[in-house]
């Protein structure tokens, strides 16, 4: 790897064909993001991952780098932008960190907390979204989506199920399950299949572990979001 | 034991005193008092103008939730709604017993929490009105007097707070609003560490404890006119009691007793709470009126707390608290002491059995093990969870769906319990002291006094060290405001 890139004024190799998240990372390296999962491709949605690129705004997942580029990222004008996004994505749902059991695990909530967001800001939507609890195994938590779309990508792309998707427009948009009946029940979502991995907050739970992983113990008690290696999501989900 | 001052016959001919809101408890609340033109009292009550709606926004929610979400309801004690609804989704997981290390370290935290919860009451709360005098000099009439009057005793409140924090930090996760009760047992283990933490201040605990006790004690035997006296109405009690009749905060039967000491029932297994209690609905206030079914709510209403459990038990595990039980029932000559103040004497003797159960559970093997989960027994449906909270008996009942979800909840917290007997004793004070009198700054402290005896908990966390806005205002019966009187 001889070609290298400036990111807030270091030089990191790359690879050819790799975006400005997937060096960033290898490198060591932390840029906020929500809807990225290096298993799945971009989807360059939830816009915190946004970097300053010889002047412009850009999407880290879904840049390719090339060789000289210098990024700006870690920056307070851009950390600004992302907080004031992460505060948008409270409001819309109802997220109740106090009594979320993904509290700790959150990604979410462990980005507000990288980004020192210190409240929310904004007025609440205070949306209603009812639970879906049909599930033998699994319980969705639709308060809590945050639309990042990878139980969309993982059912469709990996369990090649499909049983996820985004509906609606704008600030319409949705998740819903892909079932005539609209609940979890009636679809063959299982244990195995990778969507029941990947949710970064506290949307699709499994049913009956709750608080199981004591304060100190969870998964960003350990260590801030910004010194953890991918994938997070997995991890917080043993 | 009806009141006769509840509701008077011409009010809007009455003008109205509010202390509003009531300070140095837990919460908001107000009392509202109605005198004719002579300053006769004819009318005097507790209002509790906080809603929660805790009961309704648990429906539809899983029922592993329940144990950390219900406990915001308070900042003070919320260890024991986070035990109360975790021993009811014991139930709803068909847990009946708990592995013995799981229940010692529930135990553990809730004794820290008595341990805390009462002296962070007596010392921070009432201390001054008791050290100084219920009419003393408002200014000094709060913890910050009693650190400048009295240093060592000040220090010794904060301390044993700070204990009782500690046992729930290492035993919860957390100072406030731990995770660690899970239905079926508790997630976390104490390590060697941890325990030996605790156990290197715990003598020193107890030993303040015990002069706790003494403090009170003297302070109630050296004005017997007063403490005996102030506030004081009969009536029935209740708390749960363990095994065979001791003073148990975790667990228990429910046992009730008239205001002669004599049993009303004994050995009611919790579950079927409903059979025995009803609820009270009045239109001026939000907290509703629980009493004993067989007895009717003219005279089914009880007390709870400290001074109805110390009196309830049969005897006191614990021999240094043990001792101090027999020497209060032998003041009290035999028969159930009714007197509010009394209840602070009791409290400390709760304290002080905290404070020795904790020494006890440290040196307990049982404590340090790893099995913290019972096994899942047959699913349930229904469950209800009751344990002794600092204030008194608390109520958690539970519906849960075949999908997991809570379909209804009843909670009848510690203050509810003793909703009528706190009226009882304001418009017994008030009757005493206002009645034909002219209002002021002291006398209206004394209505208070009469309250903290209770330390209603009233939601969570309003104490500003005495400096409450208290606003009396006095109108004449055409609405006038003739007087006013305001602390800030």
């Amino acid at each position: 790897m001889t070609q290298k890139f400036t990111l807030d004024g270091v030089l990191i190799p790359f690879e050819d064909g790799e975006t400005v998240m997937q060096a960033a990372t290898r490198a060591g390296k932390f840029i906020p993001h929500l809807c990225y999962h290096p298993e799945f491709k971009p989807h360059g949605s939830c816009k915190l991952c946004t970097v300053k690129v010889n002047g412009r705004q850009a999407a880290a997942c879904t840049l390719h780098v090339s060789s000289g580029m210098v990024v700006e990222n870690n920056t307070e004008e851009l950390n600004a932008e992302r907080r004031a996004l992460t505060q948008m994505l409270f409001v819309e749902g109802n997220h109740f960190c106090p009594s979320c059991e993904k509290s700790g695990n959150c990604q979410l909530q462990a980005t507000a907390y990288h980004l020192g967001m210190m409240s929310p800001h904004y007025d609440h939507f205070f949306p209603s979204r009812p639970v879906d609890a049909s599930h033998a195994d699994f319980f969705i938590d639709f308060n809590r989506c945050i639309l990042c779309s990878l139980c969309v990508r993982a059912s469709r792309d990996v369990d090649k199920k499909n049983i996820f998707a985004l509906s609606g427009r704008g600030i319409k948009t949705h998740l819903i399950v892909n079932a005539a009946s609209g609940r979890l029940a009636d679809t063959d979502f299982s244990l195995a299949d990778k969507a029941a991995q990947v949710c970064p907050v506290g949307v699709i739970l499994h049913k009956r572990q709750g608080f199981a992983v004591p304060i100190g113990e969870r998964t960003y008690d350990k260590a801030a979001i910004s010194a953890q290696h991918e994938p997070i999501a997995e991890e917080a989900l043993k | 034991m009806t009141s006769q001052l509840e509701t008077a016959q011409h009010p809007e001919r009455l003008r109205r005193v509010a202390i509003d809101p009531v300070s140095r408890v837990e919460g908001h609340g107000k009392v509202t008092i109605l005198l004719d033109e002579h300053n006769k009292v004819h009318q005097v009550r507790l209002h509790i103008v906080e809603f929660r709606g805790f009961e309704k926004f648990i429906q539809g929610r899983p029922y592993w939730e329940v144990p950390v979400m219900v406990q915001r309801l308070c900042g003070i004690c919320p260890v024991s709604h986070h035990l109360a609804a975790s021993k009811a989704m014991d139930i709803i997981v068909g847990v009946k017993k708990l592995t013995p290390t799981a229940e010692k370290l529930r135990r553990l935290m809730h004794y820290g929490q008595m341990l805390q919860s009462h002296a962070l009451h007596f010392f921070h709360l009432s201390s001054p009105d008791l050290l100084f005098g219920f009419d003393s000099d408002v200014t000094r009439r709060n913890i910050v007097g009693v650190a400048m009057a009295h240093p060592e005793i000040a220090r010794q409140g904060v301390l044993l707070r700070k204990f009782g924090q500690e046992v729930i930090r290492i035993t919860s996760g957390k100072r406030i609003h731990g995770t660690s009760a899970v239905p079926g047992g508790m997630n976390k283990s104490l390590s060697i560490a941890e325990r030996d933490e605790l156990l290197k201040d715990i003598y020193q605990i107890v030993a303040w404890s015990r002069d706790a006790v003494q403090l009170i004690k003297k302070v109630h035997i050296q004005d017997p006119g007063l403490y005996n006296s102030f506030g004081t109405f009969r009536s029935n009690y209740m708390s749960i009691v363990g095994h065979n009749g001791d003073l148990d905060f975790y667990h228990g039967k429910l046992r009730a007793r008239d205001d002669n000491g004599q049993i009303i029932f004994d050995g009611v297994d919790y579950q079927h709470y409903d059979r025995y209690l009803e609820e009270e609905v009045k239109s001026w206030t939000y907290m509703k009126f629980p009493f004993i079914s067989a007895l009717g709510k003219e005279q089914g209403w009880y007390k709870v707390g400290p001074l109805a459990r110390v009196q309830n038990c049969n005897q006191i595990s614990t021999p240094f608290a043990e001792h101090e039980r027999k020497e209060f029932v032998d003041y009290a000559g035999g028969a159930p002491m009714h007197a509010p103040l009394a209840y602070h004497w009791t409290r400390m003797i709760e304290m002080l059995h905290a404070a020795e159960e904790i020494k006890n559970l440290l040196h307990d093997d049982d404590l340090l093990g790893n099995d913290l989960m019972a096994t899942p027994g047959e699913r349930q449906w229904e469950g209800v969870g009751v344990i002794e909270a600092p204030r008194g008996t608390l109520f958690h009942h539970y519906r849960v769906d075949e999908n997991d979800m809570v379909t209804m909840a009843n909670l009848i917290v510690s203050t509810t319990n003793n909703n009528q007997a706190m009226n009882e004793a304001v418009r017994n004070v008030a009757h005493r002291y206002l009645h034909g009198r002219e209002v002021t700054d002291g006398l209206l402290n004394h209505i208070e006094v009469a309250i903290r005896a209770f330390d209603p908990c009233l939601s969570c966390a309003t104490h500003a060290l005495g400096k409450m806005p208290l606003e009396v205002e006095l109108v004449d019966p055409e609405g006038r405001q003739i007087d006013a009187l305001r602390r800030a």
